[in-house]
């Protein structure tokens, strides 16, 4: 169990923060698209997440508590080594939140700066996050080259968040913002494609246990299928999305949906390897900084019995509120 | 100017935790008084409980949302600036943590969707069902903060193993000596704090004259329940100080100013303690009531800050705090009983009380507040009592950096602040759904539906009454566009 105990620890965590890019990315991406929609449409826009943003902002809750209950002492460092990029997005995700209430509480005089408020907020997590990811990948010292990466990722998170926004909205509205979050859609693939495969050459560039991990033989051919399936998953995104809208009406949009979510998953899974057993790269393994086994097994029952009823609840709450979004109404 | 990154550290979490946890204290108490309005509904299908529902829900929402976002600066702030106490601590807080994202914080999350929006996808006994699983979330969270909380005041069941500290009891973790007596003391300040809350803004509606009968409702189970609360929760306040006693001594003495040990100690009502004299200057006594309320004895002994070798929290903040809390508890009486009266003699209360009552709208967040500090501060110099000091555990970033942070939170957590009060003030504003509906269907009475009510005579809804002719389409479109 002592060595288990550790492994899926690490693999709820990373899970955990897989969803969270998934599930708050849509929600990002819809408030990074929402000055692009007139009135009435950010309204609906606001409407289609409404009901979930809450429980998905929580995953990120639960991913950096599972950091702080499993691995301790890597929390304290690598929190304390991204203390500024932390802040900010919390900054960031404060006012997002907020701003969701705000808007239709505040008062129609206020809607306006509130709207504006979601969409710097929205802005502002997703680069901060972008920022952490970029420091956290190579190894959390602050080099120039090391700076330059986290700055370029942080200009690439947004374009993934957008894509998976305006997915997100084709699933859940019609008519105009249907065409609209298309236009979106179409826009927003490149910067996400060129941000990804910048991220990918760029990695084992600025840092060396990352590329001795991946450019080794059989290693590098056993790997493949991480990029392909990314580059598959993209290029179906692209193809269907040339497509006229009025025939994309008819198109499952979950399949568009899906795309950038399995580009999301292969990015994960590649940044697993990269960094596995390391919690933090190249310099502490998952069980260097494992809490003690009491305290992880005890945690442990509370996940077997809590996981799996989140995720049923979850599921109910997304059938709950299946279909297009209209909008929200308290009554 | 030189500043010391552990004060600012402090100064900073001491900022997003005072910040944070007056949302909370709303979600938790006003949690319960939705599902009271919404099973009245479900019982008596009386339109005026669905109203109260409908516009108390919406200031829930923004206040959960506030809620939400404010404690995830607190999950980040643990690592960010005292990552010394998970590596100290990390084996026993941190499950404790990591049971109230599993069990609480997902449940609240995901349930509170279907409560705010979902009327029209579920059936009313589902709905009845997500605003319970909610409320039960908010108060699942609460336990297991507190649970930690009262662990860090009075540490039990754990032991070491290679120097690194273990639980060797969860049970005697969780159900540490104080934690009983704090999470009760808690759930009912959040309650009181709600019933403030309630009634306040009610008052304001009928100030403003735009409440209408189901408003007078809401303020009478406001004071009903806070007069029946206010009591008990003194009751459990005077439990709770004697549990201090018995594992913080250090504490009690610095609430009560008590600096040389003594039998039958005064009772100091007021002062200025002063740690350089150590003595409490112009301080107003009665004698032997300190040990009578404390010990529960005329000659009982009480141990003073001087006999605990300067490892004693900083007197005059908890002294004071103290003060404040009971002094806001003392109001909280003296007005819900003064309404109670009021109510059950006339049926309603008077203008003044009304403006009282408006007044007093956040009183419970100031008696939160001050409890806070006061067990906060009084648990200084320790982290955990008795193992673990604060200063051992900060994080050592550079006074910049952190002055930048702090300035950064401090202007946030004002602006929201005025946001969130001028916000429910505003959803106030708008006329009451009841008022409107007794607009639609004229006379109160009249309508079938209104059986239930009974008009109030007060000049205020008389006003109200005059004022009806001029709520006009738009205003009632406003409102049920809301």
């Amino acid at each position: 169990m002592e060595t288990a105990l550790p492994l899926i620890f690490v693999t709820i965590m990373g899970l955990s923060l897989l969803l969270y890019v998934i599930l708050d990315g849509y929600d990002l991406g819809v408030g990074l698209l929402l000055p692009l929609g007139s009135d009435r449409e950010k309204d609906i826009m606001i409407a289609s997440i409404g009901p979930f943003w809450d429980a998905n902002e929580t995953w990120i809750v639960m991913g950096i508590g599972v950091l702080l209950i499993a691995f301790p002492s890597a929390h304290g460092i690598i929190l304390t080594k991204l203390y500024l990029p932390a802040t900010i997005m919390l900054l960031g995700l404060i006012l997002r939140g907020v701003a969701f209430d705000f808007r239709v509480k505040a008062g129609d005089s206020k809607k306006e700066m509130w709207n504006r408020i979601f969409f710097i907020g929205s802005l502002v997590a997703s680069m901060a996050q972008g920022w952490m990811l970029g420091s956290y990948i190579t190894g959390l010292n602050g080099s120039l080259t090391n700076t330059v990466f986290s700055i370029l990722i942080a200009f690439c998170l947004p374009a993934l968040y957008c894509v998976l926004g305006a997915t997100w909205l084709l699933i859940k509205t019609e008519g105009d913002l249907f065409a609209k979050a298309v236009g979106w859609a179409r826009k927003s693939v490149l910067p996400m494609a060129i941000g990804l495969f910048l991220v990918s050459i760029a990695t084992p560039l600025v840092s060396d246990v990352i590329a001795e991990r991946w450019f080794q033989l059989p290693n590098f051919i056993g790997l493949m299928p991480i990029p392909i399936a990314s580059a598959i998953a993209l290029g179906l995104l692209t193809i269907l999305l040339r497509r006229d809208v009025d025939r994309l009406r008819e198109l499952n949009p979950w399949y568009l949906f899906i795309c950038p979510v399995i580009v999301c998953l292969m990015a994960a899974l590649g940044l697993a390897y990269s960094i596995f057993p390391d919690i933090i790269i190249g310099q502490m393994t998952i069980w260097e900084s494992a809490a003690h086994t009491s305290a992880l097994m005890f945690t442990f029952y509370g996940v077997c019995i809590a996981l799996p009823c989140i995720v049923l609840y979850t599921i109910f709450i997304y059938r709950v509120f299946a279909g297009k979004a209209t909008a929200l109404s308290y009554d | 100017m030189e500043f010391d990154p552990f004060v600012l550290s402090r100064i900073q979490f001491a900022l997003n935790i005072s910040f944070h946890i007056l949302f909370p204290t709303i979600t938790i108490g006003l949690g319960y008084f939705l599902l009271f309005f919404r099973i009245r509904y479900t019982l008596t299908k009386d339109p005026h409980w669905e109203f109260i529902y409908s516009f108390w829900v919406k200031v829930f929402a923004l206040t959960f949302a506030l809620g939400v976002v404010t404690g995830i600066v607190m999950s980040f702030q643990f690592g960010t600036n005292w990552p010394g106490f998970m590596e100290e601590v990390g084996n026993i807080a941190g499950p404790l943590l990591g049971y109230e994202v599993l069990t609480a914080f997902f449940l609240e999350a995901s349930f509170l969707g279907i409560m705010l929006f979902g009327r029209q996808r579920v059936s009313n006994r589902l709905h009845l069902i997500a605003t319970s699983i909610v409320t039960i979330g908010t108060t699942l969270s609460a336990f297991w903060i507190l649970s930690l909380n009262s662990w860090m005041q009075t540490p039990t069941g754990y032991t070491y193993e290679n120097g690194v500290m273990i639980a060797e009891s969860w049970s005697a973790v969780i159900f540490n000596p104080s934690f009983p007596y704090r999470f009760a003391h808690m759930m009912v300040a959040s309650l009181l704090t709600a019933s403030f809350l309630v009634a306040g803004v009610s008052a304001w509606r009928m100030l403003k004259g735009v409440g209408g009968p189901a408003t007078m409702k809401v303020l009478r189970i406001g004071m009903i329940a806070a007069a029946i609360l206010t009591p008990t929760q003194m009751f459990i306040g005077d439990l709770h100080g004697l549990n201090t006693l018995k594992h913080q001594p250090a504490k009690v003495a610095a609430m009560e100013g008590i600096w040389e040990t003594q039998k039958g100690a005064p009772l100091t009502l007021f002062g200025f303690p002063d740690e350089e004299l150590r003595t409490t200057r112009s301080a107003i006594k009665v004698p032997k009531l300190g040990s009578l309320i404390l010990t529960h004895e005329w000659d009982g002994e009480l141990k003073g800050l001087n006999d605990f070798n300067g490892q004693h929290p900083p007197v005059a903040p908890v002294f004071w705090s103290f003060r404040i809390m009971v002094g806001v508890g003392m109001m909280m009486l003296l007005v819900s009983w003064a309404c109670c009266w009021q109510i059950w003699r006339k049926g309603s209360i008077n203008r003044f009380s009304q403006r009282v009552l408006f007044a007093m709208t956040f009183s419970g967040w100031v008696a939160v507040l001050a409890g806070w500090y006061v067990t906060e501060i009084g648990r200084q110099p320790w982290m955990v009592s008795g193992l673990v000091t604060t200063a051992e555990v900060v994080a050592d970033h550079p006074p910049g950096i952190l002055i930048t942070t702090l300035a950064a939170y401090f202007a946030m957590y004002a602006f929201l602040l005025v946001s969130y009060i001028g916000a429910v003030f505003y959803m106030s504003s708008k006329p009451a759904k009841s008022l409107i509906h007794m607009h639609n269907y004229g006379l109160p009475g009249k309508h079938p539906e209104d059986r239930a009510y009974s008009p109030i005579e007060d000049p205020v809804a008389k006003a109200a009454d005059s004022n009806r002719s001029s709520i006009n389409q738009t205003s009632i479109n406003q409102t049920a566009g809301s």
